[in-house]
C-alpha cells in the first residue's frame, strides 16, 4: 500500500499541473524527493486529523495575500467535502505561530493539538502567473506524505484549491474527488422573456457552476425554453432539450468550442437526453407521431435511431447503468409512473418500484443505486434505490417538493431540485443524507447534472 | 399581401378623404339648368316663379356589413384573444371530458371556416408531476385532441402538436382552482 502511494504520488508529480493550465514550466525548487506513506491517524480505522492554516504569501503584495488566504479556505472545504479527514478547528489556529516558509514549521504546537498532518502552501507572483506550492507534512516525522506545485493565472484561485484538494484525495485516500467537477442546470434568473407570435413567456437558458456553486455562468443564448441539461462522459458538451425549433428538440453545445449541434430533427419531439457511459450513443424519449412516448438510441452524430422501447404508455427519463449495457426509465403502463429497467438490446425487461416513482438516475460504480423521485405527499422526495439488495432509502422529508435527482461523479453526493427556500433551487447533499447545501440562489434553478 | 396592401390603400384614401370634409366642403351643388321652354305658353314663362327648391337625395349610411375581425386581426391579436378554446383535463389524465369535446367540436368549426391556417396544439400539465414525466403527459393531451380535431374532418397537416409539460402554467396558483386550468391543450395560431 505504502509503495502504491508513493509511486502514485511520484507519477502524479511527474505530470505537468493540470488546471490550471501549465504555463511556467521551471522545476520546482526543493522540491522533497522522499515523499513518505499516507497521513493516518494514531487509531486505526479514523479518519487522520488534519491542520489546514492560511496559505503563505511569499511575495506580499496585495494580490498574493488575497490568493493565499482564498485557497487555503477552498481547499478546507473541498477537503472536508468527503469526510475523509478530521479537522483542527479553525479558530484555534491564531494560537498558533504563522510559518513563513516549509522551514519553519511549528510542528510540535500541532502535534499538541492531535493533529497528523498539517497542510502548507505557499503562493509566489512571477511575472505573468502564480506559482503555489502545497505540501501534506506529517506531524510526527516532519516528512512531507505530498508535495505538488502548480502554476497558472491567479484569476482563478478556487482552481489550484481544487487541483490540489482532488489530487490530495487521490494520492492519500485513494478516491476521485469532486473538486474540480461541474453542475449544469436550467435556469430563468435572467428573466428574459421569447418573443415570437404567441405570447410572453419565461425564457430559460443552460448554465454551469462549480461544485460548491461557485462560478456559475451561462452557457446557451438560444432565447427560448431550453431544459433537461447532460454533460456528456467527457464533460465537455452538454446535451439539453430545446424548443427552439418550435418543438422539443435535443440540441449538443460544445461548450469548450461555441458549436452547437442539432442532434434530432422534427416534425416528431424529442426530450431528455442521456449520454451512454462511453459517450458514443444517447437515449432519448419521443412519441414519434403517436400519443405514447417510447425510448429510442441514436448515435451521437444523430445517425442510427432505434426503437428501444415499444408500449402504448408513457416510457421516458432514460438513465444508463455504468456499464452502457443497461437502460433504467419511467413507464405509467400499470396507470401511475414507476421504474424498471430494460437491457440496451430490449431485452430483460424488470420492474424495480411499487410506489410512484418517477425520473430515475443510476449511480456511477461501484455504487449500484438508482436515486428517484418518490411521490410522498402533495410533492416528491428524493430515494435510493439499491440493486442488490432493493433496499431503499429517502433523503429528503416533505422540505418542499424535492426533484431530478443526479449522483455526484464518485457517487458520494447527490444533486437536486427542491422548493424548499421558496423558489426551485437547486442543493447537494451526502449520500447519507448529512450536510445538506444550497448552491444557487438567483432564480429559479432546476433539473442538475454533475459531471 | 394583396389582400393587406388593398387595405392600406383603402385606409388611404378614406383618410385622404376625411381630411377634405373636415376642411372644406368638397362641392357646392350646380345651379339647376334652365327649365325648357314650355309650348303656347311664352308669357308666363317669362314670369320669375318662385324659387325651386334644390335638393339633394341624402346618402344615407350604407348598412354596416360586420366586418370580419378574425380574418382580418393579426396572429398576435389573434393567440392574445382566441376564437379557439382550450381544452381541460383531469388529474394525470389525457381522456377528453365532455366540456372538452364541446370545446373541440366548436374549435373545429372554426378551423372549417377559416381553412387556411394551421395551429398548434400545445399540452400543458399542471405542476404536480415531475417536469420530466409532465412531457409525456402533456404529449398525449395534445394528441388526443388532435386525433379528435381530425376525425371532425380538419386535416392532419394543419394540426402540429407540443408537449411544454409543466413549464408554461396559465395560473402560476398552486391550488386546484389553479391546477385545473393549467391541465390543457392550448390552440395557437401559427399561420393564416
Amino acid at each position: 500500500m505504502t509503495k502504491f502511494i508513493i509511486s502514485a504520488a511520484l507519477a502524479v508529480m511527474a505530470l505537468q499541473p493540470q488546471t490550471p493550465p501549465a504555463s511556467q514550466q521551471t522545476p520546482p525548487p526543493q522540491q522533497p524527493t522522499d515523499i513518505g506513506a499516507v497521513i493516518a491517524s494514531d487509531n486505526p480505522g479514523t479518519a487522520p486529523r488534519l491542520a489546514v492554516p492560511d496559505f503563505i504569501a511569499l511575495t506580499t503584495d496585495a494580490e498574493s495575500l488575497a490568493i493565499a488566504k482564498t485557497i487555503g479556505q477552498v481547499l478546507w472545504d473541498d477537503l472536508n467535502y468527503e469526510r475523509e479527514f478530521e479537522f483542527i478547528p479553525r479558530d484555534v489556529y491564531n494560537t498558533i505561530p504563522k510559518a513563513t516558509s516549509f522551514a519553519d514549521i511549528p510542528f510540535d504546537r500541532w502535534r499538541e493539538l492531535n493533529a497528523d498532518g498539517v497542510v502548507i502552501g505557499t503562493v509566489q507572483k512571477t511575472a505573468n502567473s502564480v506559482r503555489v506550492e502545497v505540501r501534506i507534512l506529517n506531524v510526527r516525522t516532519h516528512l512531507p506524505a505530498f508535495a505538488k506545485s502548480y502554476s497558472g493565472s491567479g484569476a482563478n484561485p478556487r482552481a489550484f484549491a481544487h487541483t490540489a484538494a482532488d489530487e490530495i484525495f487521490q494520492t492519500q485516500r485513494a478516491l476521485k474527488g469532486v473538486a474540480q467537477s461541474k453542475l449544469t442546470f436550467a435556469s430563468d434568473r435572467d428573466g428574459e422573456r421569447m418573443g415570437g407570435t404567441v405570447e410572453s413567456r419565461q425564457v430559460k437558458e443552460i448554465y454551469i457552476a462549480d461544485y460548491d456553486g461557485e462560478n456559475q455562468r451561462r452557457v446557451t443564448v438560444l432565447k427560448t425554453l431550453n431544459t433537461f441539461p447532460r454533460w456528456s462522459p467527457d464533460a465537455k458538451s452538454i446535451a439539453y432539450t430545446s424548443y427552439r425549433r418550435g418543438g422539443g428538440q435535443i440540441f449538443i453545445s460544445n461548450i469548450y468550442q461555441g458549436t452547437l449541434e442539432e442532434l434530432t430533427k422534427g416534425p416528431t419531439e424529442n426530450w431528455l437526453a442521456a449520454w451512454s457511459p462511453d459517450g458514443s450513443k444517447l437515449c432519448v424519449a419521443s412519441p414519434r407521431g403517436t400519443s405514447h412516448t417510447n425510448l429510442y438510441v441514436v448515435n451521437r452524430d444523430g445517425s442510427g435511431m432505434r426503437q428501444l422501447t415499444n408500449h402504448a404508455s408513457n416510457n421516458t427519463t432514460p438513465t444508463w447503468s455504468p456499464s452502457g449495457a443497461q437502460i433504467a426509465f419511467v413507464s405509467d403502463r400499470t396507470g401511475q409512473p414507476q421504474i424498471y429497467t430494460i437491457g440496451v438490446d430490449g431485452t430483460g425487461f424488470n420492474r424495480l418500484t411499487s410506489d410512484y416513482s418517477d425520473r430515475p438516475t443510476w449511480s456511477p460504480a461501484p455504487y449500484n443505486e438508482i436515486a428517484y423521485s418518490a411521490r410522498t405527499g402533495p410533492g416528491f422526495d428524493i430515494r435510493i434505490l439499491e440493486l442488490a439488495t432493493r433496499n431503499v432509502r429517502q433523503l429528503t422529508n416533505g422540505e418542499g417538493t424535492n426533484e431530478s435527482p443526479v449522483f455526484a461523479p464518485n457517487g458520494r453526493h447527490v444533486a437536486f431540485t427542491s422548493t424548499r427556500s421558496g423558489k426551485k433551487q437547486i442543493f447537494t447533499v451526502a449520500r447519507d443524507g448529512r450536510d445538506l447545501r444550497q448552491v444557487t440562489k438567483t432564480g429559479n434553478n432546476e433539473q442538475p447534472d454533475w459531471k | 399581401m394583396n389582400r393587406t396592401l388593398m387595405a392600406v390603400a383603402v385606409a388611404c384614401v378614406l383618410a385622404v378623404a376625411g381630411c377634405h370634409k373636415k376642411s372644406a366642403p368638397v362641392a357646392r351643388p350646380l345651379p339647376s339648368p334652365p327649365p325648357p321652354p314650355t309650348a303656347g305658353g311664352s308669357a308666363t314663362s317669362r314670369t320669375p316663379g318662385p324659387p325651386e327648391p334644390v335638393r339633394e337625395p341624402a346618402i344615407v349610411p350604407p348598412e354596416p356589413v360586420p366586418s370580419d375581425t378574425i380574418a382580418s386581426a393579426s396572429l398576435d391579436d389573434l393567440n392574445r384573444n382566441s376564437p379557439l378554446k382550450p381544452v381541460f383535463f383531469e388529474l394525470d389524465s389525457s381522456e377528453l371530458t365532455g366540456d372538452g369535446q364541446h370545446a373541440l367540436d366548436e374549435n373545429a368549426a372554426i378551423l372549417k371556416r377559416y381553412g387556411n391556417w394551421t395551429v398548434t396544439i400545445e399540452g400543458h400539465c399542471d405542476d404536480r408531476g415531475t417536469a420530466e414525466y409532465n412531457l409525456a403527459l402533456g404529449e398525449r393531451r395534445a394528441g388526443v385532441a388532435r386525433a379528435y380535431l381530425v376525425s371532425l374532418g380538419i386535416s392532419a397537416d394543419r394540426l402540429r402538436t407540443v408537449s411544454y409539460g409543466k413549464e408554461f402554467p396559465f395560473d402560476p396558483g398552486h391550488d386546484e382552482a389553479a391546477f385545473a386550468k393549467n391541465r390543457r391543450a392550448h390552440f395557437v395560431i401559427t399561420a393564416k
